[in-house]
């Protein structure tokens, strides 16, 4: 008995990341565990750190555009018309209707896209291969048609300030409708395979649960905060572009857990579906890109070629920049898959910003980790990371 | 090929002849070791920016590196080639190097995307321009990010490297 009580115990340092299949890119985690539990969970973030910010303050807003995409390399299509929203207030320009359907289409296809590509690692890593397979299989779908529609299957570089690059084609729009009508079926299909699977069940139930206060409080957004029962989606509450002209549902969870956070992100995917089928069902006729604003938008080509005014603005818009931007700041605020994301520009009447800073969502719920593995089991680390969908690239900018 | 039976020793290919009917083979070492070493490569799963969602793609049921043989392990000491994907920064450059380091004789580099090859447009104070300047690189890809098919072609190019390799096999090379 004298014996046992003089051996001493301590806590063992493990280092999680930032080479590790599960963490979604290069987090790093410092885990210190006693037995399985984990008592202290340490995020280190900035290994992706790429100087997006200050990139973009040496670019005119035009050129930044790109930079945007690979932000949250994902879904791009939603930041770009992120930062397009952003540049549109503080310019005080707004694009035509058509466009803004357009915008809404391809940032619902882009959630599709990017919940389906976390339903795909989420469920690898813990343990069910096949779902990766089903979803990549529908995935690749949504990328052609991306492809289809500007040539590029990640990073898109579609939206532009003031409208979209070019018009959707009729084929397209069938092709859109023809996922549309398939998709939702291939969602049971997920849906099967482990909504009521018992390694699912055990590996989800129970496991990182946040409360809604809590959630609030660490300022997660997005699923990760509707799966604490918190009725917020920027969508919803701060319409833009056509969301206030489209009907849908926000899912809400009521435990906070990670299957509950899984739940909402499977009703979102039928969700956006829907959205994307009203969207082609209302599409109206008409402009892409405003066309009352040329000292902001560009012209369009055949305009540069034969009018001598369209010529020089689309040349200073391209070598300097809108030169005439108004002085100010602007946040806007969109719903990315990942929850919110917000664009601050200062503008100080160069073509340029003046400082950009960006509230990346995957950021804040990397900062909510050590709250949701704390006191849990050390194998329910990768189910936690996987919850709350953080793309490091976004996070680190 | 049909092959005739009276004819003694037929080439196949040059440089492996086979004896008909003997169920025999004669080549050169450096040719059966490269050709096994080339229809089995395993990639370290190393994913660290964009590139690293089309290196998955690549890897899933559409495109399925699985017919080349690559399978990714998650451990580079079970490894013998790393495709970098992705912008490597200064603070992830050490790391890349490490697990470069972990990995068993022989091992290959593929650079995959325009960030890995020279640093795209990301010429800032915190992305290292090309991770050829801490790493050996055998195949550069570019794009942003290549598709899928050009991480094929990139991968292709990497085993006809490998079938021209000489006595890399041999502890006196």
């Amino acid at each position: 008995m004298d014996e046992t009580k003089e051996i001493k115990t301590k806590e063992m340092v493990l280092n999680m990341g930032p080479q590790h299949p599960s963490t979604h890119g290069v987090l790093r985690l410092r885990l210190e565990i006693s037995g399985e539990t984990i008592v202290k969970c340490t995020p280190f973030v900035g290994y992706l750190h790429r100087g997006t910010e200050k990139l973009a303050e040496s670019m005119t807003y035009l050129q930044s555009i790109p930079l945007m995409d690979r932000l949250d390399y994902i879904s791009s299509m939603t930041n770009d018309v992120g930062y397009c929203i952003a540049v549109e207030r503080l310019f005080g320009i707004e694009p035509p209707l058509r466009a803004k359907y357009i915008r809404t289409m391809v940032s619902e296809m882009s959630r599709i896209s990017s919940h389906l590509l976390w339903l795909a690692t989420h469920a690898l890593d813990i343990g069910a291969m096949t779902v990766f397979l089903y979803a990549f299989r529908e995935r690749e779908r949504i990328l052609e048609l991306f492809e289809m529609l500007c040539g590029a299957r990640l990073t898109v570089t579609y939206p532009r300030i003031g409208g979209v690059r070019n018009d959707v084609s009729q084929e397209f729009i069938d092709t859109l409708y023809k996922f549309t009508e398939d998709f939702p079926n291939k969602i049971k299909e997920y849906e099967t395979l482990i909504n009521v699977n018992r390694i699912w069940l055990k590996r989800t139930v129970g496991v990182g649960i946040i409360s809604a206060e809590e959630a609030i409080n660490y300022g997660l957004t997005g699923a990760a905060l509707r799966g604490s029962g918190v009725d917020y989606d920027v969508r919803k509450h701060f319409p833009y572009d056509a969301y206030d002209l489209v009907q849908f549902d926000v899912p809400i969870g009521k435990n906070g857990d990670v299957y509950d956070r899984y739940l909402c992100r499977v009703e979102e995917l039928r969700q956006s579906n829907a959205i994307v089928r009203q969207c082609i069902e209302a599409l109206p006729a008409g402009p892409i890109m405003t066309s009352d604003s040329p000292k902001y938008t560009l012209p369009p080509k055949d305009k540069v070629l034969n009018n001598m005014e369209s010529l020089i603005h689309h040349f200073t818009l391209i070598t300097k920049g809108p030169m005439t931007a108004p002085n100010g700041e602007v946040y806007v605020a969109t719903e990315v898959p990942k929850g919110e994301l917000g664009f601050y520009i200062i503008s100080d009447g160069t073509g340029k910003p003046y400082r950009m800073r960006i509230r990346s969502p995957s950021f804040i719920h990397v900062s909510a980790l050590p709250r949701l593995c704390e006191g849990g089991l050390i194998a329910d680390v990768v189910a936690n990371i996987g919850s709350i969908d953080v793309v490091l690239g976004e996070c680190d900018r | 090929m049909l092959i005739d039976g009276t004819l003694g020793l037929v080439e196949v290919e040059k440089g492996i002849q086979v004896i008909p009917g003997a169920n025999t083979i004669i080549t050169s070492l450096d040719k059966v070791i490269n050709w096994g070493r080339k229809s089995s490569l395993w990639p370290v799963t190393f994913g660290l920016a964009c590139c690293a969602i089309e290196m998955m793609a690549a890897g899933s049921s559409h495109y399925d590196l699985d017919r080349l043989g690559i399978i990714f392990r998650g451990s580079p000491r079970q490894a013998d080639c790393m495709i970098v994907a992705g912008t490597v920064t200064k603070k992830m450059a050490p790391i890349v190097r490490k697990v470069y380091d972990q990995m068993p004789e022989p091992k290959y580099v593929i650079a995959m995307g325009s960030c890995a090859c020279t640093g795209n447009v990301y010429r800032t104070y915190s992305v290292v321009q090309g991770c050829d300047l801490f790493l050996p690189v055998d195949v550069y890809v570019p794009g942003c990010p290549p598709r899928p098919e050009a991480l094929f072609d990139g991968i292709i190019k990497l085993q006809e490297i490998m079938m021209k390799e000489r006595m890399r096999w041999s502890p006196l090379k």
